[in-house]
């Protein structure tokens, strides 16, 4: 119980920047060591089990550290994370591995028409903080369906609301552990399946034994991994090719040259026929978007605009990143909190862009030594990166002309590839390829850790102890809490080790479930004093019935229809949130006004200063 | 109108500010995308660097400004916390 004491102590909280400083000290010097090693001879796969091993170790051993036996502290890490380190956790909870390892991917592929994702995932913390974060903070509560449990009252509310986020938390879940699956198979060398079930324990080790306090703890940690392993590269490209000692600022030259090369070799889209006759595997794609340019029309833009509402929308009424905001000190650190999670996010965000413009500017310019696009394809089936990528079927070269030259839209790879072949690509040391592989892990684990704790949460909280056994004493809560964390986990792996899913596809659908069902019952729960139970639940009900259904009449897997005004499947959220508005407002407007009690409620939470609304312990 | 109600009236108009802001810089915009991208900001066209940077800048000071302001509403109507509730 030592160290239970330590990391509960006052003196832990003030010296948070100490800790962290030395554990930042400590990873750039296992940076140096593993270089030095590698000059020294150590081989490729080595360093990769390094990196990984070692980063994995030290978030079991901080999970292992931060235990608990209080609920509170299981549930809101005892409402004491100061606002900067619950910035730090939020954007690690945030990016997951999708946002690491596919982003820049997409962008490669996408160009502008992807962009939207970068306005979408960083817009919705601004309803995040205006909206919804510091009036859920004053309510107290532990998890979100708590919130739409105690200001709708009922049981069938929050039951409602655990649907919901049980939906769209596990639909994310599963791509995360799939993308710790990817990343640990390639780094240790070993099946995918086997890879998926140890990314799970390793999820599990940061998560089980002190719930949200661990993981916030683990998620600053990774956090730190993460913005190094994806910033070091972009820098080290930029400087060593002369593109600019600061890229943000200084790549225009080189998005210009990719305008040129465009036109050069020309964006041409395969034909479904020919990709097929080619035998090009799934999933592979080659670029036929251009980078910078926007394409011409309203339906364009109306493409671009309602991917970027649905993610923003969707973040907003995410609830593993809400939670986040339950384990500030005050309802004024929560809304500061807000702020500097989207400015740690940012760092990530706008650096993508970059990254993406700068690994496919090395693979399109044939001026540059680096450059594939342009060149005889026996020449490039000799490059060992090439040849190591085909191999694995991660990328393909199809001669649809078969004048042996490899064009442009011959080139096909897979989007999750571009990041972590770009430092082979480069020829940067394989030291870097390692640090990347760490960085992708501690991504897609942070965000896996606080998606599985969401769900294990509202089971354990709102439907084991509010509903069915409220006389549970602490210990009881906890084991349950804990039991489910692996059951969930395990159910999450068992379903991303038959691989149904690609990285993306899941995560746009889980942002959409969540704006289909939560976004007005939350929102509205705040700003508006007249809805009511049976209109939030109705709400609830016909958002995530009627977008649910919509994604199976447009989903490619499922019925594929033709999408109604360009909503296609990832955008399915629009539908359900309109559904879920109209039904809500309709039905509240109906039925009797909430009681005096419940306004009372209402007025308490918009009121930053006195008690929160729930208790300390409830 | 009571203290509460003043407090609530200046937050709700601080919230409707933000968002008009936030609606011009995530939606608005990017309904011109193609005029936008002809005119450009550090070299970049200026749609891209909007996407890739302008708005999610805009969007960190926002959320900067938008907190500072919100405290100092409830400065003004006495619902400063205290470091202990």
């Amino acid at each position: 119980m030592a160290k239970e004491k330590f990391i509960n102590q006052g003196s832990f909280i003030q010296n948070l920047p100490k800790i962290y400083g030395i554990y930042t000290g400590g990873f750039l010097a296992f940076i140096l060591m593993m270089a030095v090693a590698e000059s020294a001879g150590m081989t490729a796969k080595t360093i990769g089990i390094m990196f990984v091993g070692f980063t994995v170790c030290i978030y079991a051993l901080i999970g292992y550290l931060s235990r608990t036996v209080q609920v509170d502290a299981y549930y809101v890490a005892g409402r004491q994370v100061p606002t900067v380190f619950n910035g730090m956790a939020t954007a690690a909870d945030w990016m997951s591995g999708a946002s690491f390892v596919a982003m820049a991917g997409g962008i490669y592929f996408g160009g502008y028409t992807y962009m939207a994702f970068l306005v979408g995932w960083t817009g919705g913390y601004v309803l995040v903080s205006s909206l919804l974060a510091p009036y859920l903070r004053k309510f107290g509560c532990y998890t979100v369906p708590d919130f739409i449990g105690t200001r709708y009252g009922g049981n069938f509310a929050r039951f409602a609301a655990v649907c919901v986020l049980s939906l769209a938390s596990f639909t994310y879940v599963t791509a995360q552990i799939n993308a710790t699956g990817t990343i640990a198979s390639r780094a240790l060398g070993i099946p995918f399946e086997l890879g998926v079930w140890i990314g799970l324990c390793s999820i599990l080790l940061c998560s089980m034994l002190g719930g949200m306090r661990a993981v916030t703890w683990t998620q600053v940690a990774q956090y730190i991994v993460l913005i190094i392993a994806y910033l070091v590269p972009i820098f080290w490209m930029s400087n060593k090719n002369g593109f600019g000692i600061f890229p943000h600022l200084m790549l225009a030259d080189e998005v210009a040259r990719l305008g040129e090369l465009e036109a050069q070799f020309g964006l041409v889209k395969n034909a479904a026929a020919d990709i097929k006759a080619a035998g090009v595997p799934g999933g592979l794609k080659s670029i036929s978007l251009p980078h910078a340019g926007v394409l011409s029309g309203g339906m364009h833009a109306w493409k671009f605009i309602s991917l970027a509402i649905c993610m923003m929308v969707g973040t907003a009424s995410l609830p593993h990143i809400l939670m986040r905001y339950f384990t500030t000190p005050s309802v004024k650190a929560a809304r500061k909190s807000v702020a500097w999670s989207l400015f740690f996010i940012a760092l990530l965000y706008t650096s993508a862009p970059m990254l993406a413009t700068l690994s496919k500017l090395q693979l399109m310019d044939p001026t540059l030594a680096t450059g594939i696009i342009g060149k005889p394809i026996a020449e490039v089936m000799q490059i060992e990166w090439v040849n190591a990528w085909t191999n694995v079927k991660q990328a393909f070269i199809a001669d649809f002309n078969g004048d042996g030259i490899l064009q442009l839209n011959e080139w096909f790879m897979r989007g999750d590839v571009v990041v972590l072949s770009t430092p082979e690509v480069a020829g940067l040391p394989y030291v870097i390829s390692g640090l990347v592989a760490a960085g992708g892990m501690a991504a897609a684990m942070s965000t896996a850790d606080g998606l599985v704790l969401a769900i294990a949460n509202a089971l354990s909280h709102d439907i084991y102890f509010k509903i069915i056994d409220p006389k549970a004493d602490v210990r009881k809560r906890l084991l349950v809490a804990r039991s489910l964390l692996v059951v969930i986990g395990a159910c999450g792996a068992y379903i991303a080790s038959m691989r149904i899913t690609s990285i993306l596809g899941a995560v746009a659908w889980a942002f959409d479930f969540a704006m289909s069902g939560l976004f007005f019952p939350l929102v509205l729960g705040v700003w508006w004093k007249r809805a009511t139970r049976e209109g939030a639940i109705a709400g609830m009900l016909a958002g995530l019935g009627s977008g649910t259904a919509y994604l199976i009449y447009v989903g490619p897997k499922f019925m594929a229809q033709t999408p109604w005004l360009g909503i296609d499947h990832l955008r399915f959220g629009i539908i359900g949130a309109v559904v879920c508005l109209i039904v809500m407002v309709v039905v509240s407007l109906n039925t009797d006004e909430p009681d005096r009690a419940t306004k009372k409620l209402v007025d308490e939470c918009r009121v930053p200063s006195g008690k929160t609304i729930l208790g300390k312990q409830h | 109108m009571s203290n509460k109600e003043k407090h609530w009236e200046k937050t709700k108009s601080l919230m409707t500010i933000t968002l008009v802001i936030w609606f011009i810089f995530s939606i608005f915009i990017f309904m011109f995308g193609e005029g936008m991208n002809t005119a450009s900001f550090l070299g970049y066209p200026l749609a891209y660097y909007m996407s890739a940077q302008g708005s999610i800048v805009v969007f960190v000071v926002l959320i900067f400004w938008f907190a500072n302001k919100q405290e100092k509403i409830d400065e003004e109507f006495g619902f400063t916390e205290k470091e202990d509730d």
